[in-house]
C-alpha cells in the first residue's frame, strides 16, 4: 500500500471539522499530537481537551472515518494525556475562525477582548461555564448579545 | 502493606472522590435554579467523570485487567474509598456549593502537590486534572462569598450549610498506613500537610462570605479507609449501579 507522507495525512486531519464547534478542525483545535507509520499503520495520537469532554470519542471516530476515505485501511488511535491540552494550541486560523462564527477565541487575560458580533470592549460575565466545556458564557454590554467564549486553560 | 496494594488504595481514593462527587453533582441536571447553574453543574460534573476515567482506570490496570467501569459499576459500598464528604446529599443549592468549595480547596491543593509525583502518570493526571480543579475553585468559590455576603436567607443558608459539612472536612487530613507507603515512595503528600494550606484558603473566602467556621473539629470518618461509610452511598450506588446491575455486560 502506498505510504502517504504525513504532512499529506496533516493537510487531510485539517479538513476534520470539529463536532461541536465545526467551523474549526481538529488540527485548529490543537488536539492532534502526532501522525506517524508504524510499519504498515497510521498512528495518531490524540490528546483530549476536557478529560471528561464527550465530543472526544466522536472526534477519534471522525479521524478514522476519514483516513478510511482517503483509502487508509489500517488507523490506530492512540490517546496521550501529557503534556496536558491548552488553549495555547489553538491555530491562528482556527482563532480567527472562532470569533468570526461568534465564539470570542481565549485571551490570557481571562476573558474576551471584546463582542464577537459588535466588536465592542464592553463586555460581562454571565457563568464560568457554557454549552461545552471548553466555553464559558458572557453577554455584550453595547449590542446586547450573549455569546460563549472560549474558556483559556 | 506493599507498595501495589498502597497504590492501589491511593487511586481509589483520588478516583471515588470524584466518581461519587460527579454522581451527586450530576443529579442536579435539569433541576437546578436557573439554566446558567445547570449548565455549570453539568459541566463540573462531567470534568469530575472524566477524572474518575483516568484515576479508576489506571487503578483497574494496577489492579490487573479490571476497566474504570468494572469499578465504579461493581463495586459495592464497603469497597469505595471516598471522603464521606462526596457521599452526603446535595441538600439545597446552597450545600451543595458549600461542599463544592470544601471539596475543590482540597482538591486543588492535592493536585498541585501531585504533579510532581514521583509516578508519571499520577504527574500526568494530575497535571489534566489540575486546570480543571482550578476553574471549579474560582467558580465555587465566587458562588460562597456572593451567597454568604447575599441577602438574609442566603447567608442564613450558607452558614447552615457550613454548619452540617464542617464535621466532614477533618477527614481530608488524617493519615494511615497507605498513606506512608505512598508517601515513602514519592507519589502523594501526606494529607496532614496539606491542612494549613487548606485552612488558610478556605478560612480567606469564608471570611469574605461574611460566614463563620464552626469551633468543633469533631471529624466524622470512615469513607477513604471504607471501615464506614454513611448510608447514603448505598443508596446512591443503587442508583449509579442499577443498570450494570439489572443487564450485566450491557453496553451502547
Amino acid at each position: 500500500m502506498q505510504h502517504f507522507s504525513t504532512d499529506t495525512i496533516w493537510e487531510w486531519l485539517d479538513a476534520v471539522p470539529d463536532p461541536e464547534i465545526p467551523v474549526i478542525s481538529v488540527v485548529d483545535l490543537g488536539i492532534v499530537r502526532n501522525v506517524r507509520w508504524d510499519a504498515g499503520a497510521l498512528v495518531v495520537t490524540v490528546t483530549p481537551t476536557y478529560s471528561g469532554c464527550p465530543a472526544t470519542s466522536v472526534i477519534s471516530m471522525d479521524i478514522e472515518t476519514a483516513l478510511h476515505d482517503h483509502g487508509i485501511g489500517d488507523v490506530r488511535i492512540e490517546t496521550s494525556i501529557s503534556p496536558a491540552w491548552t488553549t495555547d494550541w489553538l491555530s491562528e486560523k482556527g482563532r480567527a475562525k472562532l470569533e468570526e462564527f461568534g465564539i470570542a477565541p481565549p485571551q490570557a487575560a481571562g476573558g474576551p477582548e471584546r463582542c464577537p458580533r459588535c466588536g465592542s470592549k464592553a463586555v460581562e460575565k454571565v457563568s464560568q461555564f457554557g454549552s461545552t466545556p471548553c466555553k464559558a458564557h458572557w453577554r455584550c454590554a453595547d449590542c446586547l448579545e450573549p455569546f460563549d467564549y472560549f474558556k483559556c486553560i | 502493606m506493599n507498595h501495589d496494594e498502597a497504590f492501589q488504595q491511593f487511586l481509589l481514593r483520588m478516583g471515588d472522590n470524584t466518581l461519587i462527587l460527579g454522581h451527586r453533582v450530576s443529579e442536579w441536571c435539569g433541576h437546578a435554579p436557573v439554566l446558567e447553574e445547570d449548565i455549570a453543574l453539568a459541566n463540573t460534573a462531567l470534568d469530575l467523570i472524566g477524572q474518575t476515567q483516568m484515576w479508576l482506570g489506571l487503578a483497574g490496570e494496577v489492579k490487573g485487567g479490571k476497566s474504570a467501569d468494572d469499578l465504579a459499576f461493581l463495586r459495592d459500598a464497603w469497597d469505595f474509598r471516598n471522603v464521606l464528604l462526596v457521599e452526603v446529599p446535595n441538600g439545597d443549592f446552597g450545600r451543595t456549593l458549600m461542599r463544592q468549595f470544601l471539596f475543590d480547596a482540597w482538591h486543588s491543593i492535592m493536585l498541585g502537590r501531585l504533579m510532581t509525583s514521583s509516578d508519571d502518570r499520577v504527574a500526568a493526571i494530575a497535571a489534566k486534572a489540575s486546570k480543571e480543579v482550578t476553574y471549579h475553585l474560582e467558580r465555587s468559590g465566587d458562588t460562597v462569598v456572593g451567597l454568604g455576603d447575599g441577602t438574609e436567607e442566603s447567608h442564613a443558608r450558607m452558614q447552615e450549610a457550613l454548619d452540617y459539612l464542617w464535621p466532614y472536612v477533618g477527614e481530608m487530613f488524617i493519615s494511615d498506613e497507605v498513606d506512608t507507603t505512598i508517601v515513602a515512595a514519592g507519589i502523594a503528600p501526606n494529607p496532614t500537610d496539606l491542612r494549613d494550606e487548606y485552612y488558610a484558603l478556605v478560612e480567606r473566602i469564608l471570611t469574605l462570605a461574611t460566614l463563620t467556621i464552626p469551633e468543633s473539629r469533631f471529624a466524622h470518618k470512615g469513607g477513604r479507609d471504607g471501615r464506614m461509610h454513611t448510608e447514603h452511598l448505598g443508596h446512591l450506588l443503587t442508583q449509579m449501579q442499577w443498570l450494570q446491575r439489572a443487564y450485566p455486560g450491557a453496553s451502547w
